[in-house]
């Protein structure tokens, strides 16, 4: 009899205010704040001989001119966020560079004046001069090493690791086939809508600090300024509103304008905003992608693998502040939903004179399924397989979880597959494939894969009955358009016997909740969404103890429903929960539903002191949930697709995605994601290319030039659920965020292969590429 | 100019783009700027009546004209633009940033054209990025907004 919100398709309540306009991102915050504009390097490397910033200072408007020079922070390196023993030759770069920069977009001088229009006017009057450096523009550059990016790090090598799980020499020794294969994957980057901004305001008086961040973590950015400017964490106040897609490179410790703009506003005394544009968000905020990788296989007659062996080398851009998490986890999701009963893994992190990298959709993810799914595919092709055949032979099986990979993973802990059904998966995704549609210039692509969800440390919730009965919720993880107001809340109800429309949810305030972590590793719903949970079921026991006293009844026999808490099988036997509210704090003076039942001389005199001992008051809980290890997701696309012989336009003539993230709270969010996801992907693998030249000059840095889809490249998915709860949380879940994005590249590879006859061996493909791709073949190169 | 029927001041500079003269002289935050090359259409706005990409103009080119802005789409602070209250049924929007410039120019779209084809559809939001819903729920939008509008669905 009780309304179960779990698994619902609950229309999002963060809808109506966004649909009138009234959303609150960054730049719409701070009328009458500072605004400033950034001088950027145009050079991919070089040594800055001086920087004038004199014309500047003096322009109309200007309020302060910052250089290296000018900050008591200049001469530090940004943090370096997940240090690792095998990065060895980290490095970060500094707020502003003042003697070498090392990728174009690096930050060199940061202009305040009254308006955007006037920061801009002075920026243009910064006079730097550069003394142009050798450029190491690509990763074949970065691993023959003739030029180096930092030039105290031998062979541009920040980073090498080598793991293994068997002897992977004895077992391509004992495999009857072998095959080698050279795979590559370019860069990509994220493009959210909205470009990143930051706000801040000091209050001198109170010395509190205030900074509105789009970014994932502010709950870190709060850490991390605390201790930059020697503030108390609790005077520091971090608060991510509504932010307009960030895909994973908004996170980051730091930006340098996330620092910039709070030293700004404290010394000036004036509220400072700086709002990114187009052009500098795409070679100034983060990338990712670019890996190339040496394979070889050992399998049987059947197709089974035997050894695989990988060597790769990375793209960490020009510096490492996001340690070695993209390649570690390429390395350890390699092996994917298949048995590989030896495995090595060596990769190399490489410096290029090119814009950092750090995590995005997917993150290293898409790179790994491209490359066991090639794997996988040239099996099939050698052997005369039908190509699920293959992977059916190689799948781990339902009744072999958990499965230990022996490998380390992304968070220091072994890589354990918790749960899963990978056959049942690919049976799912084939049946609602259908037949081939007839044609000529028609292939099938098949991807299938696993991600790791919801990693630690750990997420909290701080969950409030107030006096109306409504219910207000906070999380320290922020929403990019998740729909986390609406799914925490769908929890939470259920915990509380509430409606889903009493919840009221915030993220990403420290205001609210002092402690958390972040919104990034498809993590939120798990993290989040279970500390929802236990912060709910703690609330949920306070209002049982409160009314089991005033119902004089056993707390084991009430139950909460519809917004009270009643005597189970004595539904009349109730106090509502606003009372409850009122009730569970003692007050001399009382205010708010029922409180004639909450004063001192309640009804119902109880001995000893009023708040119980050890009780606390107030109808509230805190309550956090850290996992013993990942979720693991997974999942099968397949897509038909028509390649035009003479244009080499791709169309997708149908994509099926069969997803399994455990239990589902939300399948019309869900859903979104997932097609979300796969429009990324599809953008990743056909149309986006970051096209760097010799020099590390990004020369498509234009919505015009870099082409992400519109509705017109995007179909409309077919997508199945299965549904394994995972066993190692309360709710069942794992993460569903950056699953779509995965296979796209793996599917669309083995499609176009199927439908030329031409080898794919590299991400991205386009009309142009698969063009000179077919005359390659047919022995007429262009 | 008459923004959202108000008559408002020419802006102070006449370098002011229309989308900067609405955001932050008038308040109206709703108009959002994606990439301010004209290209992403999230600062789509109304221009008697059609669509305009507010990045594109300065805002003394708006003088003499009608501006609506996403604020002053909807009936009343109870109901909605049909556009919007579809974006809402159909899960139209994640992170909302893009929504005000294709719920625009929809609304312009149906102005001119209640029933229009699927393909007048697709031809009506292919100027517009999202990078958060891969568009098929704003598709499914679209046709629930004819729906609601009294248009003819395209079959």
């Amino acid at each position: 009899m009780t309304t179960r919100w779990f698994g619902e398709r609950v229309l999002r309540s963060e809808d109506e205010r966004l649909l009138r306009g009234r959303g609150r991102y960054t730049d719409d915050l701070g009328e009458g704040a500072l605004e400033g504009c950034f001088v950027r390097s145009p050079y991919a490397h070089a040594r800055v001989v001086f920087v004038d910033v004199e014309a500047a200072r003096r322009a109309p408007g200007v309020r302060a001119v910052y250089t290296a020079a000018d900050l008591p922070f200049g001469e530090m390196d940004l943090p370096l966020l997940i240090p690792h023993p095998a990065l060895t030759q980290g490095r970060t770069q500094r707020c502003l560079a003042s003697r070498i920069v090392r990728y174009a977009g690096e930050a060199v001088a940061f202009v305040v004046a009254e308006d955007r229009y006037l920061a801009e006017d002075a920026a243009d009057l910064v006079e730097v001069e550069y003394e142009p450096l050798p450029v190491v523009a690509n990763l074949e550059a970065a691993a023959g090493a003739e030029r180096l990016v930092h030039p105290d790090v031998p062979g541009n090598v920040a980073a090498e690791l080598t793991q293994d799980a068997g002897d992977v020499e004895a077992a391509l020794e004992a495999s009857p086939r072998r095959r080698r294969l050279r795979l590559r994957y370019e860069r990509g980057a994220a493009q959210p809508m909205e470009g990143r901004a930051v706000w801040a305001r000091w209050d001198a008086g109170e010395r509190r600090l205030t900074v509105y961040d789009s970014t994932q973590s502010p709950t870190s950015i709060r850490g991390g300024l605390a201790v930059l400017f020697d503030l108390p964490e609790t005077s520091v106040e971090v608060i991510a509103p509504d932010v307009g897609g960030a895909f994973g490179p908004k996170i980051m410790l730091f930006y340098p304008d996330e620092l910039l703009v709070p030293h700004a506003a404290m010394q000036l005394g004036r509220p400072v905003k700086w709002t990114e544009d187009r052009r500098e968000h795409f070679t100034a905020v983060n990338h990712e992608r670019a890996q190339l990788h040496e394979v070889e296989v050992g399998y049987d007659d059947e197709g089974r693998i035997q050894g695989l062996d990988v060597d790769f080398v990375h793209d960490a851009g020009a510096y490492t502040p996001y340690g070695l998490i993209l390649p570690i986890i390429t390395a350890a999701q390699l092996p994917g939903p298949y048995r590989v009963p030896a495995y090595r893994v060596r990769f190399r992190d490489l410096y290029t004179n090119l814009t950092p990298t750090s995590p995005y959709r997917g993150a290293g993810r898409p790179q790994a399924c491209f490359v066991i799914e090639r794997v996988m595919d040239s099996i099939a092709a050698e052997l005369g397989l039908e190509r699920a055949e293959v992977r059916r032979r190689n799948f781990i099986q339902p009744d072999q979880f958990p499965y230990d990979t022996g490998l380390s993973w992304q968070d220091g802990s072994r890589a354990v597959y918790d749960s899963g059904d990978y056959p049942r998966l690919l049976e799912e995704c084939l049946r609602l494939l259908g037949p081939r549609p007839a044609g000529d210039n028609v292939g099938m692509g098949l991807g299938v894969y696993v991600e790791g969800t919801g990693v630690g440390p750990y997420e909290g919730a701080h969950v409030q009955v107030l006096v109306s009965g409504k219910v207000v919720a906070s999380t320290a993880v922020p929403s990019q358009g998740q729909g986390h107001a609406t799914v925490f809340a769908q929890v939470v109800a259920d915990a509380l016997g509430v409606d889903v429309a009493d919840v009221e949810v915030h993220g990403g305030d420290t205001r609210r909740l002092q402690w958390g972590v972040g919104t990034f590793a498809s993590r939120s719903a798990v993290m989040a969404g279970n500390a929802m949970h236990v912060a709910a079921g703690l609330v949920a026991e306070k209002a049982k103890r409160i009314a089991s006293e005033q119902l004089e009844v056993d707390s084991a026999d009430l139950e909460l429903a519809g917004g009270e808490v009643r005597v189970r099988g004595t539904p009349d036997r109730a106090i509502p929960l606003s009372t409850l509210a009122v009730l569970s704090n003692p007050l001399r003076y009382a205010f708010g539903g029922g409180a004639e039942m909450a004063t001192q001389f309640t009804p119902k005199p109880r001995q000893g002191p009023p708040l119980e001992r050890g009780e606390q008051p107030g109808l509230e809980a805190t309550g956090y949930y850290s996992p013993p290890g990942s979720a693991w997701a997974s999942g099968a696309h397949a897509a038909y697709v028509h390649v035009d012989p003479d244009t080499y336009r791709l169309e997708i003539l149908r994509y099926v995605a069969v997803h399994d993230c455990g239990r589902v709270i939300n399948p019309l969010i869900l859903e979104g994601q997932v097609q979300g996801g796969v429009a990324q992907g599809i953008g990743g693998a056909f149309y986006e290319r970051l096209a760097y030249d010799e020099e590390g000059q990004l020369r498509n840095a234009s919505f015009m030039e870099f082409l992400m889809p519109y509705s017109t490249e995007v179909p409309e998915l077919v997508i199945g659920h299965l549904e394994t709860p995972s066993p190692l949380n309360p709710l069942g879940v794992k993460g569903a965020g950056e699953a779509g994005v995965i296979p796209v590249g793996a599917v669309v590879a083995s499609a176009v292969e199927d439908a030329l006859g031409i080898p794919v061996t590299e991400m991205p493909l386009s009309p142009l590429r698969l063009f000179d791709l077919d005359r390659l073949r047919a022995g007429r190169p262009r | 100019m008459i923004v959202n029927g108000v008559e408002r001041p020419r802006p102070g500079s006449a370098r002011r783009l229309l989308s900067d003269y609405l955001r932050h002289d008038l308040g109206l935050t709703g108009t959002h700027v994606g990439c301010e090359h004209g290209v992403c259409g999230c600062c789509t706005v109304l221009m008697d009546g059609r669509p305009v990409r507010s990045c594109l103009m300065l805002g003394v080119q708006a003088e003499g004209h009608q501006v609506t802005t996403i604020e002053g789409l909807a009936p009343s602070n109870e109901a909605l633009h049909p556009v919007q209250q579809a974006f809402k049924e159909c899960h139209g929007l994640q992170c909302g940033f893009c929504t005000p410039g294709f719920v625009l120019a929809i609304a312009g779209l149906l102005a001119e054209n209640p029933s229009p084809s699927e393909q007048e559809i697709e031809e009506g939001i292919a100027g517009n990025l999202c990078r958060c819903t891969g568009y098929a729920s704003i598709r499914r939008a679209v046709f629930r907004a004819v729906e609601l509008s009294g248009g003819s669905r395209p079959e």
